[in-house]
């Protein structure tokens, strides 16, 4: 598939997405609501056939976003599926890694860093903070002091 | 480095976990703080082999962010200074890997062999590791005509010394016995657990960013991707080993090839935006991804080593295996050295901890010892 | 000098402890084996448990998860023992002083267990092993 129709193929999830952005011709940024990310990553792994790279968690004032990062190796391509979390108190998005066993730890890693809660994750336990590392504290939120642990 | 935990039913390998966190050093939240040039200085040293690859990934990921395309010279200095880091990498694990079967002679050989490419490193660079060479526009050093025939012998050297090695290994029964159907990763987990690098080549999955999504100069160069189809640590071995033989084919025709010019451009400012910068590490893809809000500093920055993704393979991978085999199969995937140092191992039934790396290493070289006296 | 840090400076065997490092450090530190270096011929050792050693080559910036490890590995080291801090991460936390999950230097947490610990730095991003050399032969000639 080169990338024209690959382009091409993603209108069989339009409805999911809220628009496609290019900034490069390799790089594209599929943003949704978080609701649709589910959907629209299963798309892109299972029917399209992309690898999954990592997932960032932002943290944008008004929201939260987790952007999933997939590569299209065939044509170099990177999708990234920006999905959109509005609820700031309990920010919240279905795991991918339901159906993407190399997705478990960054989805860990995020809800240690950013306390996004990723619903059904198969194995949600603590990743890559101390053992005595306080509960409640997101180090990676705009809002935190650089506190150091002491 | 991580701590491994394993759980045992007799001699079989029926679950493993691993903890992080003890190198967590918050990286992304530090490089939130740190001007844009700032950054490729730190995140060179995310992973000590492969701290050419994550500073090469970030300017990239800039670059691509701000429309800045570096001189061409430039692009094929990027490339010699990555394809050095991935042959004394590459040499640098099959010695690890044959110190933990027994072959401590291969362990000081091969490390032996590494020690002329950090030379060149230090002369072109300044520094054995962590060179410091990218930044965003280009380099910061350039590689004089000078030391172009010094670079080209050496590699003829050790090419030499990797094929009596390569052939060794490739001939030697005991290592066929040792490691062929050990530590198998088929290639759907190697798919569903988005593995990257020789990890993935070993078991069949095409896959280099150099070719798919080609930065630096490789497009413009002749070299082949290796992969193989078994998936068990051989095929990682073989990998990794007629990989520093294209290494070194890359270098020298770079080093022919390189165009007059400046090696690097003037960068004022970087406008607001994102971009995904990637290149493929010894260990497999680094990826890093950038978002700026027009300031100084990045908004965002996110880094992803290859080992995030390699090492939880070994749910895959080792599951099902002998405990002697443990050790071999975890450092297979090349993580960092410290990794496989902290090993624990709990046995099924009373949770009882039994073992240690210590005796895990010991029932390692203690299989090889044994395949010898079988097959000799 | 006592009989036991005689001991100490004729063949020191050292532990190595990782305590959040990026490796470079601990490739040098194991690089000191191989032929080009080859320690063991002054008797330099690297051993397997921190209760055989005299001296601790420490790197890594001690991360939080890391420093209870450090503290531990302290304790079961005979005494008396020399901690080397081996790379700028161990000797100042050199460019990680502002991590949320930094506790570090090695000197801070081990003065926590001991305040008369003996310390000794070696700086290098990576230090070269030559420099490692040189700085545990420099730190033992003065004990």
């Amino acid at each position: 598939m080169d990338r024209d129709q690959l382009t091409e193929s993603l209108t069989k999830i339009k409805n999911e997405l809220i628009k496609v952005e290019k900034t490069v011709d390799s790089r594209l940024y599929l943003v949704c609501e978080s609701l649709n990310a589910h959907k629209v990553s299963n798309f892109i792994f299972k029917t399209l056939g992309c690898r999954f790279v990592t997932a960032t968690a932002i943290d944008s004032f008004h929201y939260y976003e987790v952007l999933y990062h997939f590569s299209h190796d065939q044509t170099g391509t990177v999708l990234t599926v920006k999905a959109l979390i509005r609820d700031r108190e309990n920010p919240s998005i279905e795991s991918i890694a339901q159906f993407i066993p190399g997705a478990q730890w960054i989805e860990r890693e995020m809800h240690d860093l950013m306390g996004i809660e990723f619903r059904n994750h198969p194995d949600m336990r603590r990743l890559i903070l101390a053992d005595d590392w306080p509960q409640g504290v997101y180090p990676l939120r705009k809002k935190t002091k650089d506190e150091k642990v002491s | 480095m991580e701590f491994f935990q394993l759980t045992i039913d007799g001699e079989i390998v029926t679950d493993i976990d691993v903890r992080l966190s003890y190198n967590h050093r918050g990286m992304e939240k530090i490089a939130e703080s740190l001007q844009f040039d700032q950054i490729p200085f730190l995140v060179s040293r995310i992973c000590g082999i492969c701290s050419a690859s994550h500073p090469l990934a970030y300017v990239q990921a800039v670059e691509e962010l701000a429309g800045i395309t570096p001189p061409d010279r430039a692009l094929y200095v990027r490339t010699i200074i990555n394809e050095l880091e991935r042959i004394h990498s590459h040499i640098l694990w099959v010695g690890l890997a044959g110190h933990f079967i027994g072959y401590d002679t291969v362990f000081m050989w091969a490390w032996k062999y590494r020690e002329p490419v950090l030379d060149l490193l230090e002369e072109i660079t300044g520094n054995r590791n962590n060179y410091g060479n990218v930044k965003i526009g280009g380099c910061r050093e350039d590689i004089p005509d000078e030391i172009k025939p010094k670079i080209i012998a050496e590699l003829d050297k050790i090419a030499t010394k990797m094929e009596m090695l390569t052939k060794a290994i490739l001939d030697d029964p005991v290592l066929h016995a040792r490691l062929k159907g050990i530590g198998v990763l088929k290639k759907e987990d190697a798919i569903n657990y988005c593995v990257t690098g020789p990890t993935a080549r070993a078991s069949g999955v095409d896959i280099d960013v150099r070719r798919d999504d080609p930065y630096a100069a490789y497009s413009m160069l002749n070299w082949n991707v290796i992969t193989q189809p078994q998936g068990d640590v051989f095929a990682k071995a073989v990998v990794r080993l007629l990989e520093t033989f294209e290494s070194i084919k890359i270098v020298k025709e770079a080093l022919v090839k390189l165009p007059k010019g400046p090696v690097a451009i003037e960068v004022k400012e970087i406008p607001a935006g994102e971009g995904c910068g990637r290149a493929e590490a010894p260990r497999g893809e680094t990826f890093h991804y950038v978002r700026s809000d027009g300031g100084n500093r990045p908004v965002r920055h996110k880094m992803r080593a290859p080992s995030y993704v390699n090492v939880p393979s070994f749910k895959a991978s080792c599951l099902g295996g002998n405990i002697a085999d443990v050790t071999i199969t975890l450092a297979a995937v090349d993580p960092c050295y410290s990794c496989t140092e902290r090993l624990a191992v709990v046995n099924d039934r009373n949770g009882k901890i039994l073992h240690d790396y210590e005796t895990l290493l010991k029932l390692s070289r203690e299989k090889t010892e044994k395949i010898k006296k079988e097959l000799l | 000098m006592s009989l036991s840090a005689k001991a100490v400076k004729k063949s020191p065997w050292v532990f190595h402890v990782n305590t959040g490092a990026c490796n470079n450090c601990d490739i040098e530190i194991v690089d000191l084996l191989t032929p080009r270096f080859d320690v063991e011929r002054f008797g330099i050792k690297l051993v397997g448990s921190p209760r055989h050693a005299d001296a601790l080559l420490v790197t890594g910036v001690v991360t939080a998860q890391a420093a209870p490890r450090l503290k531990k590995v302290y304790n079961q080291t005979a005494k008396p023992c020399v901690v080397f801090a081996i790379g700028a991460c161990a000797c100042g936390t050199g460019i990680f002083h502002t991590g949320y999950h930094v506790v570090g230097p090695v000197d801070k947490i081990i003065k926590e267990i001991d305040p008369n610990a003996i310390i000794a730095y070696v700086p290098g991003c990576p230090p070269k092993p030559e420099a490692i050399i040189s700085g545990v032969v420099k730190a033992l000639s003065i004990l």
